[in-house]
């Protein structure tokens, strides 16, 4: 029983199938207001001080001191639950930083994903951004464009295209954390306010396979497909297909299901039956 | 002649041409070009507008004629190109991008 009632509060907080395959077609998931508010207010102090640097590559466990702001936010259940999900137990802190959009700041970031063009098919990396004050569309909220994560682009080279249809102008209530796939497009949009807005991103690595590692109760559930079905606005006709191929390939290594499919989007481009006829029911016999 | 490179004389306008480009990219959800803008940017050569990243959610034409019917001048359509072997599957960068323009005479604006 003891057993039991530990692995029922480990997976306190776990992320359902559905979700998990939201975060697969949008390569985000948000959680608004998931902070409380005194840790909110503490934030605004400790990010303003900064948060002193790690090494590349540190155990999340020790990152950050028990008791530090890092430490409790990490360790909220549902932020946990969620990275438990999405990267599994015992991740590494790839780095952390703190972005301040200063009132009035007159430049946007280029549209880019983060560091250099990765495109592991069955490993990722899962951004956290935290925002510790309610965001506004004039403080210039995070930029960030929903199923853009499985494109094959190198950084900043996306920084020609200004606005997407359906694209996401982060505006959201104090103590929102919001997780990105590693491969997402974003920038931080100009600040025309007349406040600075914090944000606090930690990037993870996972050290173990990323297969079936949140709530799989509901793997069955048609909400699974119809999350991974999602068509985005700025989506081509053509590309849109190949998007859902891709997530297809995606869910496929999450789940260790090699037949999942979609639409028969993959089953038909796989199909090279290799039964030969017998000579006597072919035309010729 | 002088031998120095001047990027601000126009031999064809003469020393004080006042024309300036503004330039628009729409992206296009099929390589026609009266099909659905699904995403764009814009520039503008006379310095009165700082078009950016993530000003607006709705874009300027629906499609890349009615920015024709506005009076842009296409000057660029992407080329078709085939997917590399063995790449067939990948999504990258928008494949359907069109650049237009239209010249403002700066001398005459306000008029």
């Amino acid at each position: 029983m003891e057993t039991s009632t530990e692995a029922s509060t480990e997976n306190r907080g776990l992320l359902s199938s559905v979700q998990m395959a939201h975060f697969v077609a949008h390569g985000s998931l948000r959680m608004d207001a998931v902070v409380p508010e005194e840790m909110n207010e503490r934030a605004m102090g400790v990010l303003a001080a900064g948060i002193p640097e790690v090494p590349y590559g540190t155990p999340l466990e020790e990152a950050y001191e028990r008791g530090s702001f890092a430490r409790d936010l990490v360790e909220l259940p549902l932020v946990a639950g969620a990275l438990r999900s999405l990267v599994g137990p015992g991740p590494t802190v790839d780095h952390h930083a703190v972005h301040i959009r200063r009132p009035r700041d007159g430049q946007a970031q280029p549209l880019h994903a983060d560091a250099i063009i990765d495109v592991r098919p069955d490993a990722f990396d899962v951004q956290l951004m935290y925002y510790p004050q309610p965001v506004t569309l004039e403080m210039g909220g995070t930029l960030s464009v929903p199923g853009s994560h499985l494109r094959r682009t190198n950084e900043s080279d996306t920084g020609r295209y200004q606005n997407l249809r359906g694209q996401t102008r982060l505006v959201c209530p104090a103590g929102t954390v919001v997780f990105l796939h590693h491969g997402i497009w974003h920038g931080g949009r100009r600040n025309d306010s007349d406040a600075a807005r914090y944000m606090f991103k930690i990037r993870f690595n996972p050290t173990v396979r990323q297969l079936r590692l949140w709530d799989t109760g509901d793997l069955a559930d048609p909400a699974v497909a119809a999350e991974l079905g999602t068509r985005f606005p700025w989506y081509e006709a053509a590309a849109a297909r190949l998007e859902f191929h891709n997530r297809i390939k995606l869910w496929r290594a999450l789940t260790g299901d090699s037949t999942y499919d979609l639409d028969h989007w993959m089953t038909r481009v796989a199909n090279r039956p290799q039964r030969v006829v017998p000579a006597h029911l072919r035309s010729e016999a | 002649m002088s031998t120095t490179f001047d990027p601000t004389f126009d031999p064809t306008m003469g020393a004080t041409s006042t024309l300036r480009q503004r330039v628009l990219v729409l992206y296009l959800a099929t390589s026609a070009l009266d099909s659905q803008v699904v995403g764009w940017s814009a520039y503008d050569g006379t310095g009165t507008t700082s078009p950016t990243t993530g000003d607006s959610d709705e874009p300027p034409y629906g499609t890349g004629v009615a920015a024709l019917c506005d009076g842009w001048r296409l000057f660029q359509a992407a080329q078709l190109i085939p997917p590399y072997p063995g790449h067939e599957y990948d999504t990258s960068f928008l494949k359907h991008e069109f650049f237009f323009e239209k010249l403002v005479d700066t001398a005459r604006q306000g008029d």
